[in-house]
């Protein structure tokens, strides 16, 4: 006698603490092996792209730090370069070095974050609290720079707004020189901890090809075995000018890109360190007065700089018709902006293409055969934030 | 990055291919028709191998014929290069999908759908992806408005949430920046001048 068996639907999420966000998770499940995932996303939209459309390209800034919510630095790079490639317009170096700076901070608070939380999610609490720790201090930099912990608004098309508060760049030399014993006690902590590798090693394995035909970028691409960063293969920014090693994974599981992440964590903190020697001296932002606005100073002599800065804040500058494609290097993969202009003060199109879309879409490719407890290790490890994907 | 190593035959495959470039990189537009054998060409043609889809946008262009335009973004990892190829189609027109070329492509598409209503023939599964459940309209269309058509809130009667049409308290205040000094290529309206 055939024995009659069903599916069982089972909701994860969209209230569930190891969905990251709001991921509503559609499983079909056959016992505790998973037969089908059907990822409902969307509980987070708000209309980025429509937004923008309908703002300066100054007040779109902002709203490309609510993308990615933990590293939002990163994204507001690929929308300041769009924009500088259109104007055709160069930053000064010392504001390139800056971005580089920001950017790989950015780039270990996502990183930190990640670890952390897929940790959690698989049942090691200590190393969220020491890996927090951290973070708070990245965004204490990210505040005194820019004023805000999270939603910076601090880089601009022509360079960055502000320059170095004093004594910001010794303190931040001083963090680098602590922070890998940090990452030291966290690989402590997880590396070779038993419980950690079982719940992660030989789980949701991607082969190169399947990592590059779902779209796959960043760490996702290279814990499968493609030596593919952008920052290397295409550099942007002064990115050809330091020298960094690009860890490349194997195996393609869950356990190789936790190992990526902690490598370039490493060295990402060789290069602050190394652009924070080499810090050259000048302006920070384009003296462009089309673009970037006048210094106070100027603004109480001059009735210029002060016509300018009326003119930059409310009416904004304006972009020559064009299209281009610009992408970032961020975290979680090849952030990009696809940007039309149309030569008015607002953008006339700005698409945002965000890694985790790409990523979250393959779920049902790897999560297919797995348990039902994998569920939370493959979303820790795909690195899902929603403010990117759901935009 | 390396330049795009393009057979200049191309032409006498794709009739209605058309090339340019833009930021030098190269742009093809093609009809609808010819899209996936285009696109199957770049993916496994060995001197391109754009195996790689980046991503799908639509565009709106309300005054056109061909409303739509639909641009795909393509990477080559061996070659370290980028090709985008454009298409357009009419406002009741659909193009055939890509998902059975580039996997990546289902979400992106039912992206387009959702956003701007563009249809996908032999989609696998062609559903609304971030907008609401039941949601109507295609909130990137130029001629839909910002602020939507619904708004929600949470009735303590009904104990439930309900949707009302949208009441602003303030009316949208939309700035009109196009500076009389530099010449509008407008005459302003009457009320303006006051």
């Amino acid at each position: 006698m055939a024995k009659e068996t069903k599916t069982m639907n089972l909701n994860f999420g969209p209230q569930h603490p190891a969905a990251h966000g709001v991921l509503r998770l559609i499983l079909e499940l056959d016992g505790e092996v998973i037969e089908r995932a059907d990822p409902h996303i969307g509980l987070l939209h708000r209309g980025t792209e429509k937004l923008i459309e309908n703002k300066t390209y100054t007040q779109a800034i902002p709203y490309f730090d609510r993308l990615d919510y933990v590293a939002p630095m990163n994204q507001e790079h690929a929308f300041a370069l769009a924009i500088e490639k259109l104007l055709e317009i160069n930053v000064p170096l010392r504001g390139s070095y800056i971005r580089v700076i920001f950017c790989e901070i950015g780039r270990i608070l996502s990183h930190i974050l990640n670890i952390t939380t897929q940790a959690l999610d698989v049942g090691a609490l200590t190393p969220s609290l020491w890996g927090f720790e951290e973070r708070e201090k990245l965004m204490v930099f990210y505040e005194r720079v820019s004023g805000s912990r999270l939603h910076a608004n601090y880089f601009r098309p022509g360079g960055v707004h502000q320059d170095f508060p004093v004594g910001l760049k010794e303190d931040i030399l001083d963090f680098c020189k602590n922070f890998p014993k940090v990452i030291d006690d966290l690989e402590n902590l997880l590396t070779d901890n038993r419980i950690f590798k079982q719940r992660n090693v030989d789980i949701g394995i991607v082969t190169p090809q399947d990592a590059v035909s779902h779209g796959f970028s960043g760490v996702m691409l290279r814990g499968s075995g493609v030596a593919w960063d952008l920052r290397r293969s295409q550099p942007y920014e002064v990115y050809d000018k330091f020298k960094f090693k690009i860890p490349i994974g194997k195996n393609g599981d869950c356990y190789d890109r936790y190992l990526c992440r902690i490598e370039e964590m490493r060295e990402s903190t060789k290069i602050i360190i190394d652009a924070l020697n080499n810090l050259p001296e000048g302006p920070v932002m384009t003296t462009d007065g089309k673009v970037s606005p006048p210094s106070r100073a100027a603004m109480k002599k001059s009735m210029e700089a002060l016509i300018h800065h009326f003119k930059l804040f409310t009416e904004g500058y304006h972009v020559p018709k064009g299209e281009v494609y610009t992408c970032v290097e961020a975290p979680k993969g090849e952030f990009g902006v696809y940007l039309i202009a149309d030569g008015s003060n607002k953008p006339y199109r700005c698409k945002i293409k965000a890694p985790g879309f790409a990523h979250l879409q393959a779920m049902d490719y790897v999560i297919k055969g797995h348990m039902l407890a994998d569920v939370p290790a493959v979303l820790g490890s795909m690195d899902i934030v929603f403010g990117e994907i759901d935009r | 990055m390396q330049k795009v190593n393009l057979n200049q035959n191309l032409k006498n495959q794709f009739k209605s291919l058309n090339i340019t470039e833009n930021f030098s990189e190269p742009v093809l537009e093609v009809s609808t028709e010819e899209l996936p054998g285009l696109l199957i060409y770049l993916r496994d043609n060995k001197d391109l191998r754009f195996r790689q889809l980046i991503d799908i946008l639509g565009v709106d262009y309300p005054k056109r014929e061909n409303r739509f335009d639909v641009i795909y973004l393509l990477l080559s990892h061996e070659f370290n290069n980028r090709i985008t190829v454009k298409t357009s189609v009419k406002l009741d027109e659909s193009l055939p999908s890509v998902v059975p070329i580039f996997p990546v492509a289902n979400w992106f598409e039912r992206e387009a759908f959702d956003m701007y209503g563009i249809k996908f023939t032999n989609h696998p599964d062609l559903r609304r992806i971030l907008t609401d459940y039941e949601f109507e309209g295609y909130p990137l269309r130029k001629d839909f408005p910002l602020s939507g058509h619904t708004e929600v809130r949470y009735d303590d009667e009904l104990k439930k949430v309900v949707y009302e049409p949208v009441k602003l308290s303030q009316a949208y205040r939309d700035f009109d920046f196009e500076s009389p000094w530099e010449g509008t290529k407008y005459i302003k309206k009457e009320q303006d001048k006051r």
